[in-house]
């Protein structure tokens, strides 16, 4: 009854807060603009399905696709057990699916624990592959302070959930030899009918009931603290992947996003389309300079963003040293929002444009913008090559808040690299991308 | 070269088969313009009926709408409509992947709907339909040839095959890029870096990628654009085998093999 009251107490606790969090994360991201969903919602499920459900990107890269399948077909299968977890831990009761399910249950569980040593193995690899072989693309410098801690956190988590099971498993399988009654047969376990007693089976009845109870516990406590530490890290991947994958925009890949408005004034100046007088009003803002500019497509993909900085490896500008690296662009969107959020959140007038009004993202102004994150030569470096895009296993677009700072740099502020000045000089006054003193026929001549 | 204009086309009352989009850098780039050439010569042998724009042309504003300077790129790309528009123009070819890929995937929300093909596309086709005949054991039979992928055809456009089956015809041996098709490294050019130096970095794209094909031991690059063809041209002599490796179209090197 106590160990009820507990649970009761430490799940609901640990869940309410989860949501509170998820909320607000839900809401930073809506701090982006709208954009029209447009295209195909079958091809849009397919993508969910193959790349976000089926990992299909991520085989891009053989070795860490495996070992990482390892790690999320185990996530997946334990979803059983964690709901186990809970009944057990709401009614009081022992292992409610053995019982019930009978020489099933001992499929899935023997499933889960088979998995269990894969991502184990697969879990001590990542480690080293970060800390040990230094991976050029998990040690760059972005990675530097949180990022890497991060990393390495979630790593540490796996194994203490891991080591939980199987003591939780092991103990059990020698229990149910000493009180049938109460621990259910679960059959043969691949790992703990061996493993359980090779390592408990001298204990005392009291001990190992302590040890099961202890696995239980931990097992609960490190998923409660998973589930609350996921807003505040890279390892939201695991569910904004969906959504991400969803969300990925459908229109070719080479296409730039139509500026419409532009098209218009562009359209009525050359006298192919009516004035509609819109040319009087003030432009808005053109491109994007902040959270609030930028799509909310955006934003998510920074928040589903795992930093696993393939894009960056395939980056040109990054391979040949310079500046840009596209992981840092989503990184920098992600701590840029957290920011914007956090002080619309405190309602200081200081963040006002308007202090009479109440502080929300239309009347949001603290001095500061995207532009003190990334550089204008990280911008700069990008060939719009597209080799990052290709490269997301989640369909994250990092060249798309690329071209929309340019495209602010540009029209709104009236600034950019001066060798490009010529370039628009010709192409808006001859209609050619270099000055030229020939005409177009002139290869006809030769 | 004779090469009749769309104007001379509308004034017969006729319309060629295809429009043949230049480009700038097919029409301005010295190097360039060799390519221009090849590919007219190679429709020439082909009996195509093919019009240029000539000086009713302008730049697609790729260059311009990637730099973010999205009313420059709307201005000629709207007057490029009208011109298209008014020829009505419905089948375009086009030897620069950057012209193609505004052209087909950037027009049409402006207005402008064509069918465009790259000209490795159509070379492709010419050589199966038979409508161009190359040489039995021509100049580059047995030769060690690599071929760099651009970005706008490759990867952002996926053809990875046309210009590989165009290379096939000429009994060469292709040697494959490290980083090949949806893997492809960029020459350095894209996104308006034709028009300004590097930032600062360790190195230049093109004498990454240039190392990458010189390593391949191959006695030719082949490419499909024309900035690739600066970057690489530029990449080879900055490592000092132009002598030894060149750096060629598509188009001519299947000139050069017409029968």
């Amino acid at each position: 009854m106590v160990q009820q009251i507990l649970f009761l107490i430490l799940a609901g606790g640990a869940s309410a807060y989860a949501w509170t969090q998820f909320m607000a994360i839900r809401k930073t991201i809506l701090l982006g603009q709208d954009e029209v969903i447009t295209g195909d919602t079958s091809a849009r499920w397919r993508n969910v399905l193959l790349i976000a459900f089926g990992q299909k990107k991520m085989f891009k890269r053989w070795i860490p696709a495996v070992f990482h399948l390892f790690i999320y077909v185990a996530f997946l299968f334990t979803q059983v057990e964690l709901i186990e977890i809970f009944i057990d831990g709401v009614f009081g009761v022992h292992r409610f699916f053995a019982s019930l399910l009978g020489g099933f249950y001992t499929l899935i569980i023997n499933t889960i624990e088979i998995l269990s040593v894969l991502a184990f193995v697969a879990t001590f690899i990542f480690l080293a592959r970060r800390n040990l072989l230094k991976v050029p693309r998990l040690v760059k410098s972005e990675l530097n302070g949180w990022p890497k801690l991060d990393a390495n956190l979630i790593l540490i988590f796996e194994v203490i959930l891991l080591v939980a099971i199987f003591s939780m498993n092991g103990a059990d399988v020698v229990l149910q030899g000493r009180d049938p009654l109460h621990y259910h047969d679960t059959g043969f376990l691949a790992v703990s009918s061996w493993l359980g007693p090779a390592l408990f089976g001298g204990l005392s009845d009291g001990a190992l009931v302590l040890v099961e109870r202890a696995g239980w516990w931990l097992h609960l406590g490190m998923v409660l603290l998973f589930l609350n530490y996921l807003p505040k890290s890279k390892h939201l991947h695991i569910l904004l992947a969906f959504p991400n994958t969803f969300f990925a925009r459908q229109r070719p890949r080479g296409e730039m996003e139509n500026m419409p408005a532009i098209m218009n004034e562009v359209k009525s100046m050359m006298g192919l389309a009516e004035d509609t007088g819109a040319a009087d009003e003030e432009l808005p803002e053109f491109g994007a300079n902040d959270i609030t500019t930028l799509s909310w497509i955006d934003v998510l993909g920074a928040y589903t963003c795992t930093e696993c900085g393939r894009c960056s490896s395939v980056c040109p500008a990054n391979a040949t040293g310079k500046q840009l690296s596209p992981r840092k662009i989503m990184m920098d969107i992600r701590d840029r929002a957290d920011e914007v959020y956090t002080k619309i959140q405190s309602g200081k007038p200081e963040y006002a444009v308007d202090a009479e009004k109440p502080l929300d993202k239309t009347n949001f102004n603290d001095g500061k913008s995207l532009f003190d994150y990334i550089t204008r030569e990280e911008l700069h470096a990008c060939t719009t090559c597209n080799a990052c895009v290709e490269a997301c296993p989640v369909l994250i677009n990092p060249l798309e808040p690329i071209l929309k700072m340019r495209r602010y740099e540009i029209l709104t502020e009236s600034a950019g690299p001066g060798s490009w000045l010529p370039m628009f000089n010709s192409i808006e006054n001859s209609g050619a991308a270099w000055s030229m003193t020939i005409d177009r026929e002139e290869w006809t001549k030769a | 070269m004779k090469i009749k204009t769309m104007a001379a086309y509308a004034a017969e009352g006729k319309e060629p088969e295809i429009l043949f989009w230049v480009g700038c850098a097919g029409s301005f780039d010295d190097r360039a313009q060799k390519v221009t050439r090849a590919f007219a010569e190679i429709l020439t042998a082909a009996e195509m009926e093919f019009a240029i724009l000539g000086n009713e042309e302008q730049c697609t504003g790729d260059p311009a709408r990637r730099a973010g300077n999205e009313f420059i790129f709307q201005m000629v790309a709207l007057q490029n409509i009208e011109t298209l528009n008014m020829y009505q123009v419905k089948k375009i070819v086009t030897a620069c992947p950057h012209c193609f890929n505004t052209i087909k995937n950037e027009y049409p929300a402006l207005g402008g709907t064509y069918e465009v093909v790259h000209h490795t596309q159509l070379l492709q086709q010419l050589i199966d339909e038979g409508r161009i005949k190359l040489k039995e054991g021509g100049t580059f039979q047995g030769k060690r040839i690599t071929y760099h992928d651009s970005c706008y055809l490759g990867r952002i456009n996926g053809v990875y095959e046309a210009p590989r089956a165009v290379l096939a015809s000429l009994d060469s041996q292709l040697v494959e890029l490290k980083r090949s098709k949806q893997n492809g490294l960029c020459c350095g050019a894209g996104g308006a870096q034709m028009w300004k130096e590097d930032e600062p970095g360790d190195k230049r794209i093109n004498i990454e990628r240039s190392e990458e094909a010189l390593a391949t031991g191959a006695s030719v690059i082949a490419v499909n654009c024309p900035f690739c063809l600066t970057m690489m041209s530029d990449g080879v002599k900055a490592k000092e085998k132009q002598d030894e490796v060149m750096v060629l179209d598509l188009s001519e090197l299947i000139v050069q093999n017409l029968a």
